[in-house]
């Protein structure tokens, strides 16, 4: 079977119910795809078993890598580029560098992070969404399961998750 | 505190009510710490310690007949052609230096000449007491913090903190005994001839109202002691109204304690805001008594704040390692921890804009105060000890989340952190008390130790006379279920 096109969808009307459902379906062997919520649900990142992000790896690279053009940039044009007594000061002086340094290290960082987040998640301008229920938006909790990352049967799925406490079970389908 | 709705979800009340439950059953009987004999012991095995090497170094320092002589303002400043506006800048700083070395020189000759080792002595003291009383107040405004930001998460710790500030009355007797015996070796402005006749100096005659107010300039220095003692009478008396509604709460539960030590709280932090900043022109600034800076308040400030977080995290996790504590989780920890790392960089930032300007302007009165301890060899190490132990390391070893959440990186930095802040207070007072004779050794350590010593047993031996965490606390639950 295509993967991301058969899922099997759980609505849940509680954050609590969801929890103690999303471990009770992973407890059976079934891979979640993602779940869906309104709002964030403390403690939903656990009992997925998510790993922890490496998204701060990104920032500190793009920071060090913020730090380096900075001090770089400055120590060429005040020391190399274009001379200029300030001061009274050495060409190269260190601390003036600081704030600017200080800055374009944050702003890397914090571009870099977003940027590296948006390639990871697979975000664009124009990406065309693809929502599994409209009622996520509203107070409904949505649990997507790929039907192509389970070798349990459809029937087998749909029972475990009406089984967990959800609400209602459906099938959504993409092109 | 208030009413629940009464349509709340049935699942939701179900699954509080279990957790409620479970907790008390675990962790919501009181818990009260013990001081055990032998803790008491290595901490007075500490203070003798110390007091043996306060005795050795003094011993030693009369010995070597006072001080190393270091060259200073002979040394090749290399020039090239392009640099002749930085020659003449510095050749102004330095006679500005000398000159007022000479007049320094002039002014001790005319009173007594204090042996080196006691003023070592005197300079250590004032050191402690500027670094400990900080420790105590941080204690106090950790708490009026917490609780004029109601905040839920740092109840497990509030205890500790308040066991802290019991050393403030302490401090405060101390730093006054010890202002009358220090002040003349200290505090350059305390000499009356300063004010009349052939040395007198009109930049302290100018300024000599902020001191003698309103008496003779020259005088009995009243306004200066007046808001000394003010300022620990203050705080003194907010660490009683606020430590009486903490501890009434755990015998009634009345959720009024709370909001009338959170209005206490919030009237301290106004009071606070306007004393330390003060205080820190008073006990600091004022041993440079030519020199300003702006941002001096603000910089002892960062100081104290970021130590006090230090050593109640190092309180709170020795006490975890004990056995205590088990209120507090890696969440709490995690958030004390930001604390630490933010205040770092808070105390870094305050530190380089008081440097980057004076660097930038270069106007000899200003830079002085730089120049005293970057270009003398007994300070220079101690300078950029200061930014690696107050900036770099904390900053790369607290940056990482794990690092916040577990005990044995606390371990490591808080204690970086306390001895960091101490060097940072001995570079504040020392270049100005011992000029060029200033040295680290036993006397410095004989100091801390003791002063070490007695703070520990003020804090823990406190520590035992309430219970560790508050029972009836509004946001004890909050601190409870937090999570991030």
């Amino acid at each position: 079977m295509e993967r991301d096109k058969h899922f099997v969808l759980g609505v849940y009307e509680d954050e609590d119910v969801l929890l103690a459902a999303i471990r009770k379906v992973r407890d059976s062997g079934i891979k979640i795809m993602e779940v869906y919520s309104p709002f964030p649900v403390h403690g939903i990142d656990e009992a997925l078993g998510y790993k922890r992000t490496r998204l701060p790896i990104a920032a500190f690279l793009f920071g060090l890598l913020g730090t380096s053009l900075a001090l770089l940039m400055q120590i060429w044009m005040l020391g190399f580029d274009w001379p200029m007594i300030i001061g009274g000061k050495n060409f190269a002086s260190l601390p003036p560098f600081v704030p600017v340094t200080f800055e374009l290290t944050v702003l890397l960082s914090a571009l870099g992070m977003v940027g590296t987040f948006m390639v990871v998640s697979d975000l664009k301008p124009y990406k065309k969404p693809r929502l599994m229920d409209i009622r996520i938006t509203d107070d409904k909790h949505v649990m997507a399961i790929d039907l192509a990352g389970n070798k349990m049967s459809k029937e087998d799925i749909r029972k475990i998750v009406g089984d967990s406490g959800a609400s209602e079970v459906n099938d959504k389908d993409f092109e | 505190m208030e009413d629940r709705p009464v349509c709340t979800n049935i699942a939701t009340e179900l699954i509080d009510t279990t957790v409620v439950e479970m907790k008390t059953d675990n962790t919501m009987t009181e818990e009260k710490f013990s001081f055990t004999s032998g803790a008491k012991r290595q901490i007075s095995i500490t203070g003798v310690v110390g007091l043996v090497l306060l005795v050795l170094g003094i011993v030693l320092s009369m010995n070597s007949g006072g001080h190393g002589e270091e060259g200073h303002g002979d040394e090749e400043h290399a020039l090239t052609a392009t640099e002749q506006t930085l020659e003449a800048s510095v050749t102004q700083e330095e006679e500005t230096h000398a000159a007022e070395e000479d007049e320094h020189a002039a002014a001790t000759e005319e009173h007594h000449e204090t042996a080196t080792w006691l003023k070592r002595v005197y300079n250590s003291l004032w050191v402690n007491n500027i670094y400990f009383t900080g420790l105590a107040i941080i204690g106090l405004f950790f708490i009026a913090i917490q609780y004029a930001a109601q905040a839920g998460w740092s109840v497990g710790m509030l205890r500790v903190s308040l066991s802290m500030a019991h050393w403030l009355p302490i401090a405060g007797i101390l730093m006054l005994v010890s202002w009358f015996i220090v002040k003349g070796d200290v505090f350059h402005w305390t000499h009356h001839d300063l004010y009349e006749g052939p040395h007198a100096d009109d930049i302290l005659i100018g300024k000599s109202a902020l001191w003698f107010w309103p008496l003779e300039a020259g005088g009995f220095p009243l306004f200066y002691i007046l808001r000394m003692v003010v300022f620990f009478g203050l705080w003194y008396m907010f660490f009683l109204w606020i430590k009486r509604e903490m501890l009434a709460e755990d015998l009634d539960g009345n959720v009024s304690h709370w909001y009338k030590a959170r209005k206490y709280s919030a009237i301290f932090l106004v009071i606070f805001a306007v004393s330390s900043s003060v205080a820190a022109w008073d006990w600091v600034m004022s041993i440079d008594p030519h020199w300003f800076s702006t941002m001096f308040g603000w910089y002892i400030f960062a100081s104290w704040w970021v130590n006090g977080l230090a050593a109640i995290t190092l309180i709170v996790v020795v006490l975890k390692q004990n056995g205590y504590l088990s209120i507090v989780n890696s969440n709490h920890l995690h958030d004390i921890g930001k604390f630490i790392f933010g205040f770092s960089i808070f105390w870094t930032y305050i530190w380089f804009s008081q440097f980057l300007l004076i660097y930038y302007a270069n106007i000899p009165e200003e830079t002085i105060y730089f120049i005293e301890r970057i270009e003398s060899s007994q300070y220079v190490w101690v300078f950029y000890m200061n930014l690696s132990l107050n900036f770099f390391l904390p900053f790369l070893l607290l940056m990482t989340r794990d690092a916040k959440r577990h005990m044995s990186f606390l371990k490591i930095v808080c204690p970086i952190v306390l001895v960091g802040h101490w060097f940072d207070f001995y570079l504040m007072v020392t270049p100005g008390v011992m000029k060029e004779e200033g040295t680290f050794g036993f006397v410095e350590i004989g100091m801390l130790m003791i002063f070490g010593a007695a703070f520990l047993f003020v804090t823990l031996s406190n520590l035992t006379k309430y219970p560790l965490f508050a029972k009836n606390h509004p946001m004890l639950q909050e601190s409870l279920h937090h999570h991030i």
